[in-house]
């Protein structure tokens, strides 16, 4: 089972997702404040965070930039929704996803999953993958550009994987979070842009003007064609 | 009147009755000058010829009995000293008729002036019409002196004159009059020009100023000038339009603290709930092993704290419209995929019939029509009756395509008194109607939804039993 690392300052939560999360078998730490979360990190070392948006202090948007400095850690946000400006701030701040509170355990539970689970292997290929400059790496899981490894979010590692399995082809907003993120067909498709804009970020030559990941106008993304 | 009013405007008749005023007062004083001079002048010809007969009567002396060539004589040489005209002299004595003209008897001269004449013992006088010429005829008797008084010699002399010179001073007048009122007419349409204007300009701003008023332009004001009836108006108008404005912010201040309540509240309890909801499933695991009132106590709050979940989001929802926060994340989507996609989420595949032709592709926001959909299938299956379907189709109306979903059930339809607050919130048809599954504002927050894609939505019952709920929304986005 999944170590999380829940960083949330209103007790009554903390302790009712506390609750919920270890009864299902997680292993839990629950601390208040994001000064005390990143204290945390690296003698928790979990595997996920669960991060309040709205801290005292040191905010979740901070707390999470500070994190990705360091690490690729799946970090899912807890927000309310109509907090809309927050949910795209802390996204581009690196979150895998968000969950809007007051949620049900089992769905925080699912999100957990989800965001940890490993795409199906494609069948039939292994090996390292070229394309152009990139170099996949579908089994050990890791990207390199030019030979320099890249330092990717779960998200981003899997909404990459995803898309260059299938170059050239089309995927809309909605197909790549049922399927990257497993939300609903009619989840938050700023997801999907927020994951993008930081994935060209790390792999495009300009960010400006992308080769690898392509937006189709009315449609959605595909991975190249390069040349 | 109110007809005369409706079909001219302020202008004209305020013209109109300045001017019919000038023409009362300058026909009237006309016409009284008129009588006033014509009777001066016919009165005046009058006294002169009827004393200066008496006196050349008196002057002839008569001696009877007459014979006619004397007599004859004596009427010629009065006819000559006719003042202020020749005048025609007839003498009547007995069964003698003569005159100083060619005719011997005058047919101007009437019987109750020949009656006059006779039986008095001064001179009669009477003014005559006869074809269209006027005349003036006198008649006199002549008289002699016989010791204690006057006698009637029975003879009497008639003077006839025409008045034409006299008519024709008259008329003069009447041309002169005619000729002095039409120029005063005119001169009078100035003033009623001026006056109009005066009254009409404030007139017009205030219609101005209250078309403002309409258009919600609340801080119109009107300048207000002189201390006139209008300028009371004016000032009263602007007052009102104060108060008005006042009113109205008042009235603002108070929804929107009322919003803004209902919005704090609702973000208040969102975070127990997020509590208490995270637990509910460990008290619906452990409720098997209590006894038997303590678990139906914790599966009731269980599931009262679920359904205390979704209305405080819904009213968190409605909140955002209110204050005009919800925002649209539009998209271009498949909508029979949409549509299908909802209806798989909630596990409605089975239970709901569709029409949904492919390639449909429209630029909307899929989480909000999600939302749409879902609250329109969800009451069918709830207050309706199975089955359910659900159609799309476009349409080109208004040079713009549009997008159209129809939701019917085959229940007994929507009662003709709860149609028109079917999107109302929390509108229960029933006052003592039990709580439903819903929170109440589902189909407001479907209107909602709809109305920010610029669509509309609307209810109806189909002949056939059941009700429809149709969805209009542009194909294009907004």
């Amino acid at each position: 089972m999944p170590r999380v690392l829940l960083i949330e300052d209103d007790p009554s939560v903390r302790e009712g997702v506390e609750l919920g999360l270890r009864r299902r078998g997680h292993e839990l730490r629950a601390v208040e404040s994001g000064e005390a979360g990143l204290g945390a990190l690296a003698e928790f070392r979990p595997d996920l965070v669960l991060l309040d948006l709205m801290l005292p202090g040191m905010n979740g948007v901070q707390v999470c930039r500070r994190i990705r400095e360091s690490s690729q850690l799946p970090i899912i946000m807890l927000t309310a929704r109509g907090d809309d400006f927050d949910v795209v701030v802390g996204l581009e701040a690196g979150a895998d996803d968000y969950i809007v509170k007051p949620a049900r355990t089992e769905v925080i539970e699912a999100r957990i999953r989800a965001v940890l689970r490993r795409l199906a292997e494609p069948v039939g290929r292994s090996g390292i993958e070229f394309h152009g400059e990139l170099a996949v790496d579908r089994a050990g899981l890791s990207v390199a550009k030019a030979g320099a490894r890249l330092l990717l979010a779960p998200s981003e590692l899997k909404l990459l994987l995803y898309l260059s399995a299938s170059p050239e082809q089309v995927f809309s907003r909605q197909q790549l979070l049922e399927y990257v993120w497993e939300h609903s067909y009619h989840g938050d498709a700023r997801l999907v842009d927020a994951c993008v804009r930081r994935l060209r970020q790390k792999i495009e030559d300009v960010a400006g003007s992308p080769r690898y990941i392509q937006t189709v106008r009315g449609f959605g993304y595909r991975f190249g064609p390069l040349e | 009147m109110r007809l005369l009013a409706a079909r001219f405007g302020l202008r004209i008749r305020l013209i109109s009755a300045f001017l019919l005023v000038a023409a009362i007062s300058a026909v009237t004083t006309a016409t009284l000058t008129y009588r006033e001079a014509r009777s001066a002048i016919l009165q005046q010809a009058q006294d002169t010829a009827v004393a200066q007969f008496r006196d050349r009567i008196t002057a002839q002396a008569v001696s009877l009995p007459v014979d006619a060539p004397r007599l004859r004589t004596m009427c010629q040489t009065l006819a000559r000293e006719g003042k202020p005209h020749t005048w025609i002299v007839f003498a009547e004595y007995a069964d003698l008729r003569v005159s100083s003209s060619d005719r011997s008897v005058s047919n101007v001269i009437t019987p109750e002036l020949r009656d006059a004449a006779r039986n008095t013992a001064h001179a009669s006088f009477q003014r005559v019409v006869k074809d269209g010429k006027p005349w003036l005829t006198i008649g006199m008797p002549v008289m002699f002196d016989q010791g204690e008084g006057r006698q009637p010699t029975g003879l009497v002399l008639y003077a006839v004159m025409p008045l034409l010179p006299e008519e024709a001073n008259v008329s003069a007048m009447v041309t002169a009059a005619r000729d002095g009122a039409l120029p005063a007419l005119l001169i009078a349409l100035v003033p009623a020009l001026l006056a109009a204007r005066s009254v009409l300009r404030p007139v017009r701003d205030l219609r101005r100023a209250a078309a403002g008023i309409g258009r919600g332009e609340l801080d119109t004001r009107i300048e207000v000038k002189g201390s006139d009836e209008l300028a009371d108006l004016a000032w009263t108008f602007n007052e009102s339009s104060s108060k008005l404005q006042q009113s109205v912010e008042e009235l603002r201040q108070a929804e929107e603290r009322a919003r803004r309540f209902a919005s704090d509240v609702s973000h208040e309890m969102r975070t127990p709930l997020a509590g208490m909801l995270a637990v509910t499933e460990v008290l619906d695991e452990d409720a098997a092993h209590l006894n038997a009132d303590t678990a139906a106590a914790v599966r009731l709050i269980s599931a009262e704290t679920g359904k205390l979940a979704t209305l405080v989001e819904d009213l968190m929802e409605i909140s955002r419209f209110d204050a005009k926060a919800a925002d649209l994340h539009p998209d271009e989507v498949d909508v029979a995929e949409t549509i299908r996609k909802t209806l798989q989420s909630r596990r409605w595949e089975d239970r709901v019939a569709t029409e949904l032709p492919e390639g449909v592709r429209a630029v909307l926001d899929p989480r909000r029509f999600d939302v749409i959909v879902a609250n329109l299938v969800g009451n069918a299956l709830r207050h309706g009756a199975e089955p359910v379907s659900v159609r799309l189709w476009t349409e080109r109306r208004d040079g713009r395509d549009r997008l159209v979903t129809e939701v019917a059930d085959s229940g007994p339809g929507i009662d003709a008194a709860v149609l028109p607050h079917i999107f109302d919130r929390f509108y229960k048809a029933d006052a003592a109607r039990t709580r439903s599954a819903g929170s109440g504002l589902g189909l407001a927050i479907t209107q909602e939804n709809v109305r920010l894609h610029g669509g509309t939505v609307h209810a109806a019952n189909v002949p056939s039993g059941g009700a429809v709920f149709t969805v209009e929304l542009p194909r294009e986005g907004v």
